[in-house]
Protein backbone atom coordinates (compact mmCIF):
# COMPACT_ATOMS: atom_id res chain seq x y z
CA UNK A 1 0.00 0.00 0.00
CA UNK A 2 1.67 3.08 -1.52
CA UNK A 3 -0.05 5.91 -0.76
CA UNK A 4 2.83 8.75 -1.65
CA UNK A 5 2.51 10.28 -5.27
CA UNK A 6 4.80 12.64 -6.28
CA UNK A 7 3.08 15.57 -7.06
CA UNK A 8 -0.96 16.70 -7.74
CA UNK A 9 -1.30 16.43 -11.59
CA UNK A 10 -0.67 12.40 -10.25
CA UNK A 11 -2.52 11.88 -7.36
CA UNK A 12 -5.69 13.42 -9.78
CA UNK A 13 -4.33 11.16 -12.52
CA UNK A 14 -4.77 8.12 -10.35
CA UNK A 15 -7.92 9.01 -8.22
CA UNK A 16 -9.56 9.23 -11.56
CA UNK A 17 -10.92 12.81 -11.19
CA UNK A 18 -13.01 14.02 -14.51
CA UNK A 19 -15.76 15.99 -16.07
CA UNK A 20 -19.04 15.68 -13.35
CA UNK A 21 -17.25 15.30 -10.16
CA UNK A 22 -18.12 16.01 -6.60
CA UNK A 23 -15.48 17.25 -4.91
CA UNK A 24 -15.28 18.34 -1.08
CA UNK A 25 -12.20 21.05 -1.14
CA UNK A 26 -11.26 22.25 2.01
CA UNK A 27 -9.92 25.95 3.21
CA UNK A 28 -11.96 28.60 5.41
CA UNK A 29 -11.37 31.43 3.18
CA UNK A 30 -7.53 31.10 1.42
CA UNK A 31 -6.29 29.52 4.81
CA UNK A 32 -6.05 26.27 4.38
CA UNK A 33 -6.44 25.09 0.97
CA UNK A 34 -5.67 22.55 -0.85
CA UNK A 35 -3.53 25.21 -3.37
CA UNK A 36 -1.15 22.58 -5.36
CA UNK A 37 -4.91 20.62 -6.31
CA UNK A 38 -7.12 23.26 -6.90
CA UNK A 39 -4.19 24.24 -9.74
CA UNK A 40 -3.70 20.69 -11.34
CA UNK A 41 -7.61 20.16 -11.28
CA UNK A 42 -7.68 23.67 -13.35
CA UNK A 43 -4.64 21.89 -15.80
CA UNK A 44 -7.00 18.53 -16.49
CA UNK A 45 -9.70 21.17 -17.72
CA UNK A 46 -12.13 18.27 -15.86
CA UNK A 47 -15.71 20.62 -16.55
CA UNK A 48 -19.20 20.33 -14.85
CA UNK A 49 -17.33 20.16 -11.51
CA UNK A 50 -19.74 20.05 -8.01
CA UNK A 51 -17.05 22.04 -5.36
CA UNK A 52 -18.30 21.61 -1.55
CA UNK A 53 -15.91 24.30 -0.10
CA UNK A 54 -17.04 27.05 2.65
CA UNK A 55 -16.06 29.60 0.33
CA UNK A 56 -15.06 29.85 -3.28
CA UNK A 57 -11.80 31.45 -3.38
CA UNK A 58 -11.18 35.05 -4.87
CA UNK A 59 -10.80 35.77 -8.39
CA UNK A 60 -6.80 34.71 -8.98
CA UNK A 61 -6.56 32.51 -6.38
CA UNK A 62 -7.63 29.51 -4.89
CA UNK A 63 -11.05 28.01 -6.57
CA UNK A 64 -11.80 31.30 -8.26
CA UNK A 65 -9.12 29.62 -10.69
CA UNK A 66 -11.58 27.33 -11.53
CA UNK A 67 -14.31 29.58 -11.96
CA UNK A 68 -12.05 31.74 -14.46
CA UNK A 69 -12.03 28.90 -16.67
CA UNK A 70 -15.55 27.71 -16.30
CA UNK A 71 -15.04 24.35 -14.86
CA UNK A 72 -17.28 24.68 -11.92
CA UNK A 73 -21.05 24.01 -12.36
CA UNK A 74 -22.41 24.15 -8.66
CA UNK A 75 -20.82 25.26 -5.83
CA UNK A 76 -22.26 23.86 -1.89
CA UNK A 77 -20.83 26.78 0.31
CA UNK A 78 -22.06 28.75 3.29
CA UNK A 79 -20.44 32.29 2.12
CA UNK A 80 -19.44 33.27 -1.82
CA UNK A 81 -18.96 36.53 -3.53
CA UNK A 82 -15.52 37.47 -2.70
CA UNK A 83 -14.90 37.20 -6.22
CA UNK A 84 -16.46 39.11 -9.27
CA UNK A 85 -16.21 36.54 -11.50
CA UNK A 86 -18.20 34.68 -8.73
CA UNK A 87 -21.14 37.05 -8.77
CA UNK A 88 -21.00 37.56 -12.76
CA UNK A 89 -21.32 33.65 -13.32
CA UNK A 90 -24.28 33.48 -10.72
CA UNK A 91 -25.83 36.06 -11.71
CA UNK A 92 -25.98 35.08 -15.44
CA UNK A 93 -27.38 31.97 -14.45
CA UNK A 94 -24.06 29.84 -15.32
CA UNK A 95 -23.36 28.68 -11.95
CA UNK A 96 -25.57 27.16 -9.33
CA UNK A 97 -25.19 27.67 -6.03
CA UNK A 98 -26.55 26.06 -2.52
CA UNK A 99 -26.01 27.88 -0.01
CA UNK A 100 -26.12 26.30 3.77
CA UNK A 101 -24.99 27.42 7.22
CA UNK A 102 -21.48 26.83 8.04
CA UNK A 103 -22.44 25.00 11.14
CA UNK A 104 -24.45 22.68 9.13
CA UNK A 105 -22.34 22.50 6.61
CA UNK A 106 -19.58 21.10 8.99
CA UNK A 107 -21.73 18.64 10.39
CA UNK A 108 -23.29 16.98 7.33
CA UNK A 109 -20.10 16.56 5.76
CA UNK A 110 -18.70 15.36 9.05
CA UNK A 111 -21.62 12.98 9.31
CA UNK A 112 -20.91 12.01 5.51
CA UNK A 113 -17.33 10.95 7.07
CA UNK A 114 -18.99 8.71 10.19
CA UNK A 115 -21.36 7.07 8.58
CA UNK A 116 -24.58 8.67 9.95
CA UNK A 117 -27.49 9.47 7.61
CA UNK A 118 -29.24 12.72 8.60
CA UNK A 119 -29.43 14.62 12.03
CA UNK A 120 -31.73 16.87 13.62
CA UNK A 121 -30.48 21.01 14.20
CA UNK A 122 -31.65 23.93 15.46
CA UNK A 123 -30.12 25.89 12.64
CA UNK A 124 -32.73 28.07 10.47
CA UNK A 125 -35.63 26.24 11.70
CA UNK A 126 -38.61 28.79 10.49
CA UNK A 127 -36.17 30.79 8.05
CA UNK A 128 -36.33 30.37 4.52
CA UNK A 129 -33.66 28.08 4.39
CA UNK A 130 -35.63 25.90 6.31
CA UNK A 131 -38.42 25.52 4.02
CA UNK A 132 -39.81 22.41 2.96
CA UNK A 133 -37.17 20.47 5.32
CA UNK A 134 -38.61 17.82 7.72
CA UNK A 135 -38.87 19.09 10.92
CA UNK A 136 -39.18 17.47 14.71
CA UNK A 137 -39.62 18.58 18.19
CA UNK A 138 -37.68 17.57 21.33
CA UNK A 139 -37.64 18.96 24.59
CA UNK A 140 -40.17 21.34 23.54
CA UNK A 141 -37.43 22.65 20.75
CA UNK A 142 -38.50 22.65 16.96
CA UNK A 143 -35.32 20.61 14.62
CA UNK A 144 -34.67 20.92 11.17
CA UNK A 145 -33.23 17.44 9.37
CA UNK A 146 -30.56 18.05 7.44
CA UNK A 147 -28.74 15.04 5.35
CA UNK A 148 -25.09 13.64 5.03
CA UNK A 149 -23.40 15.09 2.77
CA UNK A 150 -21.42 12.81 0.47
CA UNK A 151 -18.63 13.46 -2.42
CA UNK A 152 -16.59 10.96 -4.35
CA UNK A 153 -13.81 13.13 -3.67
CA UNK A 154 -11.94 15.53 -1.42
CA UNK A 155 -9.47 17.29 -1.52
CA UNK A 156 -7.39 18.74 1.77
CA UNK A 157 -4.10 20.11 2.74
CA UNK A 158 -2.48 19.57 6.14
CA UNK A 159 1.02 21.22 7.58
CA UNK A 160 2.54 17.49 8.01
CA UNK A 161 2.19 14.34 6.78
CA UNK A 162 3.73 10.80 6.57
CA UNK A 163 3.68 8.10 4.25
CA UNK A 164 0.78 6.56 5.94
CA UNK A 165 -1.44 9.52 5.25
CA UNK A 166 -1.76 10.25 8.83
CA UNK A 167 -2.10 14.27 9.40
CA UNK A 168 -1.38 17.02 11.58
CA UNK A 169 -2.64 20.89 10.75
CA UNK A 170 -1.80 24.13 11.97
CA UNK A 171 -3.14 26.73 13.86
CA UNK A 172 -6.46 27.78 11.98
CA UNK A 173 -5.70 26.22 8.71
CA UNK A 174 -7.52 23.09 9.53
CA UNK A 175 -10.82 24.56 9.36
CA UNK A 176 -12.88 22.16 7.47
CA UNK A 177 -10.01 19.64 5.99
CA UNK A 178 -10.54 16.86 9.03
CA UNK A 179 -14.42 16.09 7.88
CA UNK A 180 -13.44 16.42 3.99
CA UNK A 181 -10.83 14.23 4.40
CA UNK A 182 -13.37 11.52 6.56
CA UNK A 183 -16.06 12.28 3.90
CA UNK A 184 -14.37 11.87 1.02
CA UNK A 185 -14.86 8.33 -0.93
CA UNK A 186 -11.16 9.15 -2.45
CA UNK A 187 -9.09 11.73 -0.40
CA UNK A 188 -5.76 13.24 -1.98
CA UNK A 189 -4.29 15.04 1.26
CA UNK A 190 -1.19 17.69 0.00
CA UNK A 191 0.82 18.68 3.02
CA UNK A 192 3.66 21.06 3.30
CA UNK A 193 6.03 18.57 4.83
CA UNK A 194 6.02 14.94 3.75
CA UNK A 195 7.47 12.77 6.66
CA UNK A 196 8.50 9.08 6.87
CA UNK A 197 6.34 6.80 9.12
CA UNK A 198 7.11 7.33 12.50
CA UNK A 199 8.21 10.55 13.08
CA UNK A 200 4.73 12.20 13.55
CA UNK A 201 4.10 11.46 17.34
CA UNK A 202 1.00 9.24 17.09
CA UNK A 203 -0.56 11.15 20.01
CA UNK A 204 -0.49 14.16 18.11
CA UNK A 205 -1.97 12.80 14.74
CA UNK A 206 -5.64 14.68 14.00
CA UNK A 207 -6.54 12.95 10.93
CA UNK A 208 -5.81 9.58 10.59
CA UNK A 209 -4.59 7.51 7.67
CA UNK A 210 -6.93 5.46 7.14
CA UNK A 211 -9.30 8.10 5.42
CA UNK A 212 -6.59 9.37 3.45
CA UNK A 213 -5.82 7.41 -0.03
CA UNK A 214 -2.84 9.57 -1.38
CA UNK A 215 -0.49 12.01 -0.45
CA UNK A 216 1.93 14.57 -1.58
CA UNK A 217 4.29 17.18 -0.48
CA UNK A 218 3.58 20.27 -2.28
CA UNK A 219 6.32 22.82 -2.97
CA UNK A 220 6.53 26.45 -2.90
CA UNK A 221 2.95 27.00 -1.42
CA UNK A 222 2.02 30.58 -1.72
CA UNK A 223 -0.42 30.82 0.97
CA UNK A 224 -1.83 33.96 0.15
CA UNK A 225 -3.36 36.22 3.47
CA UNK A 226 -6.75 37.70 1.96
CA UNK A 227 -7.37 40.17 4.80
CA UNK A 228 -3.92 41.70 5.78
CA UNK A 229 -4.19 42.98 9.04
CA UNK A 230 -1.40 44.03 11.61
CA UNK A 231 -0.76 47.04 14.64
CA UNK A 232 2.39 48.69 14.74
CA UNK A 233 5.54 47.20 16.57
CA UNK A 234 5.80 49.08 19.70
CA UNK B 1 -15.55 65.52 25.63
CA UNK B 2 -16.30 65.47 22.11
CA UNK B 3 -20.10 64.04 21.66
CA UNK B 4 -19.96 59.92 20.86
CA UNK B 5 -21.39 59.06 17.35
CA UNK B 6 -23.76 56.80 17.50
CA UNK B 7 -21.65 54.13 16.60
CA UNK B 8 -19.35 54.66 19.47
CA UNK B 9 -22.63 54.87 22.02
CA UNK B 10 -23.85 51.36 20.73
CA UNK B 11 -20.34 49.83 21.13
CA UNK B 12 -19.65 51.17 24.38
CA UNK B 13 -22.98 50.15 25.77
CA UNK B 14 -22.06 46.29 23.79
CA UNK B 15 -18.90 46.48 25.87
CA UNK B 16 -20.79 46.54 29.04
CA UNK B 17 -22.78 42.81 28.56
CA UNK B 18 -19.56 41.04 28.87
CA UNK B 19 -19.10 39.89 31.86
CA UNK B 20 -16.34 38.23 33.16
CA UNK B 21 -14.77 34.64 32.63
CA UNK B 22 -17.33 34.64 29.30
CA UNK B 23 -16.96 32.83 26.06
CA UNK B 24 -17.77 35.20 23.41
CA UNK B 25 -18.51 35.49 19.47
CA UNK B 26 -18.18 38.56 17.70
CA UNK B 27 -19.57 38.91 14.45
CA UNK B 28 -17.61 40.41 11.61
CA UNK B 29 -17.84 44.82 11.58
CA UNK B 30 -18.74 46.81 14.38
CA UNK B 31 -19.12 44.04 16.93
CA UNK B 32 -15.33 43.13 16.61
CA UNK B 33 -14.71 46.54 17.91
CA UNK B 34 -16.63 45.87 20.96
CA UNK B 35 -13.43 43.71 22.22
CA UNK B 36 -11.60 46.86 22.19
CA UNK B 37 -13.32 48.16 25.15
CA UNK B 38 -13.80 45.65 27.76
CA UNK B 39 -14.46 46.89 30.90
CA UNK B 40 -11.82 46.91 33.60
CA UNK B 41 -11.29 43.42 35.58
CA UNK B 42 -13.27 41.76 32.95
CA UNK B 43 -11.25 39.18 30.92
CA UNK B 44 -13.11 37.11 28.16
CA UNK B 45 -12.08 34.62 25.81
CA UNK B 46 -12.99 35.01 22.32
CA UNK B 47 -14.06 31.98 19.37
CA UNK B 48 -13.94 32.44 16.15
CA UNK B 49 -15.82 29.99 14.26
CA UNK B 50 -13.20 29.05 12.12
CA UNK B 51 -11.82 27.01 14.29
CA UNK B 52 -9.89 29.33 17.48
CA UNK B 53 -10.53 29.87 20.75
CA UNK B 54 -8.64 32.62 22.91
CA UNK B 55 -8.21 35.09 19.79
CA UNK B 56 -5.49 37.94 19.68
CA UNK B 57 -4.65 41.29 18.97
CA UNK B 58 -3.38 42.01 15.25
CA UNK B 59 0.02 40.55 14.45
CA UNK B 60 2.64 43.19 14.23
CA UNK B 61 3.83 44.00 10.98
CA UNK B 62 5.93 41.37 9.11
CA UNK B 63 4.54 38.75 11.27
CA UNK B 64 1.52 37.83 9.61
CA UNK B 65 0.62 34.22 9.40
CA UNK B 66 -1.77 32.72 6.34
CA UNK B 67 -2.26 30.06 8.32
CA UNK B 68 -3.78 32.30 11.64
CA UNK B 69 -6.96 34.10 10.62
CA UNK B 70 -10.11 34.94 12.19
CA UNK B 71 -13.79 34.55 10.66
CA UNK B 72 -13.32 37.88 8.83
CA UNK B 73 -10.37 36.66 6.67
CA UNK B 74 -8.03 38.86 9.32
CA UNK B 75 -4.72 38.32 9.91
CA UNK B 76 -4.74 37.61 13.95
CA UNK B 77 -2.52 35.93 16.32
CA UNK B 78 -3.01 33.39 19.51
CA UNK B 79 -2.59 33.85 23.13
CA UNK B 80 -1.65 31.69 25.92
CA UNK B 81 -3.91 29.41 26.91
CA UNK B 82 -5.60 28.97 22.86
CA UNK B 83 -6.87 26.44 21.48
CA UNK B 84 -7.44 25.44 17.64
CA UNK B 85 -9.90 23.11 16.54
CA UNK B 86 -12.06 21.91 12.97
CA UNK B 87 -15.02 23.86 12.15
CA UNK B 88 -17.25 21.02 12.74
CA UNK B 89 -16.33 20.63 16.50
CA UNK B 90 -16.11 24.72 16.47
CA UNK B 91 -19.78 24.63 15.71
CA UNK B 92 -20.19 21.45 18.01
CA UNK B 93 -19.29 24.17 20.94
CA UNK B 94 -21.98 27.02 19.54
CA UNK B 95 -24.34 24.19 18.78
CA UNK B 96 -24.14 22.41 21.97
CA UNK B 97 -24.30 25.58 24.37
CA UNK B 98 -20.75 26.04 25.25
CA UNK B 99 -20.34 29.76 23.88
CA UNK B 100 -22.09 32.34 26.33
CA UNK B 101 -22.69 34.98 23.90
CA UNK B 102 -22.27 36.47 20.62
CA UNK B 103 -22.95 39.99 19.37
CA UNK B 104 -24.08 40.74 16.08
CA UNK B 105 -25.02 43.10 13.80
CA UNK B 106 -28.48 43.47 12.47
CA UNK B 107 -30.40 44.78 9.46
CA UNK B 108 -34.20 43.96 11.01
CA UNK B 109 -35.17 42.84 14.00
CA UNK B 110 -38.84 42.23 14.97
CA UNK B 111 -41.17 43.08 17.88
CA UNK B 112 -40.82 39.31 18.89
CA UNK B 113 -37.25 39.06 18.93
CA UNK B 114 -36.90 37.90 15.01
CA UNK B 115 -33.25 38.75 13.17
CA UNK B 116 -33.01 39.20 9.64
CA UNK B 117 -29.26 39.80 9.25
CA UNK B 118 -27.86 37.63 5.80
CA UNK B 119 -29.81 38.60 3.10
CA UNK B 120 -31.38 41.08 0.68
CA UNK B 121 -33.26 40.08 -1.73
CA UNK B 122 -32.32 41.47 -4.97
CA UNK B 123 -28.62 41.58 -4.52
CA UNK B 124 -26.01 39.54 -4.13
CA UNK B 125 -26.53 37.28 -1.74
CA UNK B 126 -23.77 35.87 0.06
CA UNK B 127 -24.63 33.39 2.51
CA UNK B 128 -25.29 33.42 5.71
CA UNK B 129 -21.93 31.89 6.92
CA UNK B 130 -22.07 30.99 10.47
CA UNK B 131 -24.96 33.73 11.90
CA UNK B 132 -27.50 31.36 11.78
CA UNK B 133 -25.86 28.72 13.78
CA UNK B 134 -24.78 31.02 16.53
CA UNK B 135 -28.43 33.07 16.24
CA UNK B 136 -29.78 29.47 17.05
CA UNK B 137 -27.62 28.18 19.81
CA UNK B 138 -25.45 30.91 21.70
CA UNK B 139 -26.94 30.40 25.31
CA UNK B 140 -27.21 34.71 24.59
CA UNK B 141 -27.46 36.65 21.41
CA UNK B 142 -27.13 40.28 21.45
CA UNK B 143 -27.56 42.21 18.37
CA UNK B 144 -26.05 46.11 17.79
CA UNK B 145 -27.66 47.79 15.28
CA UNK B 146 -28.52 52.03 14.69
CA UNK B 147 -32.20 52.63 15.42
CA UNK B 148 -33.52 53.62 11.79
CA UNK B 149 -31.55 53.03 8.44
CA UNK B 150 -29.81 55.50 6.44
CA UNK B 151 -33.46 56.80 4.95
CA UNK B 152 -34.93 57.64 8.73
CA UNK B 153 -37.05 53.96 8.52
CA UNK B 154 -37.44 51.84 11.30
CA UNK B 155 -35.22 48.84 11.59
CA UNK B 156 -37.46 47.58 14.36
CA UNK B 157 -40.64 46.42 13.00
CA UNK B 158 -43.36 44.17 13.46
CA UNK B 159 -42.52 42.30 11.48
CA UNK B 160 -39.16 41.47 9.65
CA UNK B 161 -39.78 41.95 5.74
CA UNK B 162 -36.20 40.83 4.83
CA UNK B 163 -35.75 36.88 4.98
CA UNK B 164 -35.03 35.65 8.72
CA UNK B 165 -31.30 34.90 9.73
CA UNK B 166 -33.10 33.59 13.20
CA UNK B 167 -37.17 33.50 14.87
CA UNK B 168 -36.93 34.52 18.33
CA UNK B 169 -33.84 34.76 18.52
CA UNK B 170 -32.73 37.78 20.19
CA UNK B 171 -32.33 37.97 23.84
CA UNK B 172 -31.46 41.87 23.96
CA UNK B 173 -31.32 44.62 21.22
CA UNK B 174 -28.92 47.39 21.22
CA UNK B 175 -29.25 50.48 19.39
CA UNK B 176 -27.82 54.38 20.01
CA UNK B 177 -31.85 55.31 21.30
CA UNK B 178 -32.74 52.17 23.78
CA UNK B 179 -31.90 48.81 24.69
CA UNK B 180 -34.58 46.28 24.56
CA UNK B 181 -35.14 42.81 26.05
CA UNK B 182 -36.80 40.04 24.37
CA UNK B 183 -39.20 37.72 26.62
CA UNK B 184 -41.71 35.00 26.02
CA UNK B 185 -42.28 37.10 22.63
CA UNK B 186 -42.58 40.27 23.75
CA UNK B 187 -39.92 43.61 23.52
CA UNK B 188 -39.53 45.48 26.51
CA UNK B 189 -37.72 48.58 26.57
CA UNK B 190 -35.32 48.65 29.40
CA UNK B 191 -32.73 51.76 28.89
CA UNK B 192 -33.26 55.01 26.96
CA UNK B 193 -30.70 57.12 25.82
CA UNK B 194 -30.37 61.04 27.43
CA UNK B 195 -32.28 63.10 25.83
CA UNK B 196 -34.54 60.68 23.85
CA UNK B 197 -38.19 60.35 24.87
CA UNK B 198 -40.18 57.48 25.30
CA UNK B 199 -42.64 58.91 22.92
CA UNK B 200 -39.79 59.96 20.15
CA UNK B 201 -38.81 56.00 20.35
CA UNK B 202 -42.26 54.73 19.58
CA UNK B 203 -42.30 57.25 16.39
CA UNK B 204 -39.01 55.97 15.53
CA UNK B 205 -40.10 52.29 16.28
CA UNK B 206 -42.09 49.86 13.73
CA UNK B 207 -42.75 47.15 16.44
CA UNK B 208 -44.73 47.23 19.72
CA UNK B 209 -42.56 47.40 22.82
CA UNK B 210 -43.61 47.69 26.69
CA UNK B 211 -42.27 49.23 29.63
CA UNK B 212 -42.30 48.08 32.78
CA UNK B 213 -41.63 50.15 35.95
CA UNK B 214 -38.73 52.73 35.56
CA UNK B 215 -36.37 53.06 32.52
CA UNK B 216 -32.86 53.09 33.06
CA UNK B 217 -30.95 55.48 31.41
CA UNK B 218 -28.85 53.50 29.13
CA UNK B 219 -25.02 53.96 29.65
CA UNK B 220 -22.41 54.20 27.86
Amino acid sequence: MNKVVKDAAEAIAKAGIGDGAVIMAGGFGLCGIPEHCIAALRDTGAKDLTIISNNCGVDDFGLGLLLQTRQIRKMISSYVGENAEFERQFLAGELEVDLVPQGTLAERIRAAGAGIPAFYTPTAVGTKMGEDKETRDFNGRTYLMEHALHAEFAIVKAHIGDESGNLVYRKTARNFNPMMAQAGKITIAEVEELVPAGKIDPDHVHTVGVYVDYIFEGKNYEKRIEQRTTQPRP
Amino acid sequence: MPELSARDRIVLRAARELRDGMYVNLGIGMPTLVANHLPPGVNIVLESENGLLGIGPFPYEGDEDADLINAGKQTITELPGSAYFSSSESFEMIRGGHIDLTIMGGMEVSERGDLANWMIPGKMVKGPGGGMDLVASAKRVVIIMSHCNKHGEPKILKDCALPLTGVQCVSRLITEHAVFDFENGKMILREIAEGTTVDQLRKMTGGEFQTTGEVAKMQS
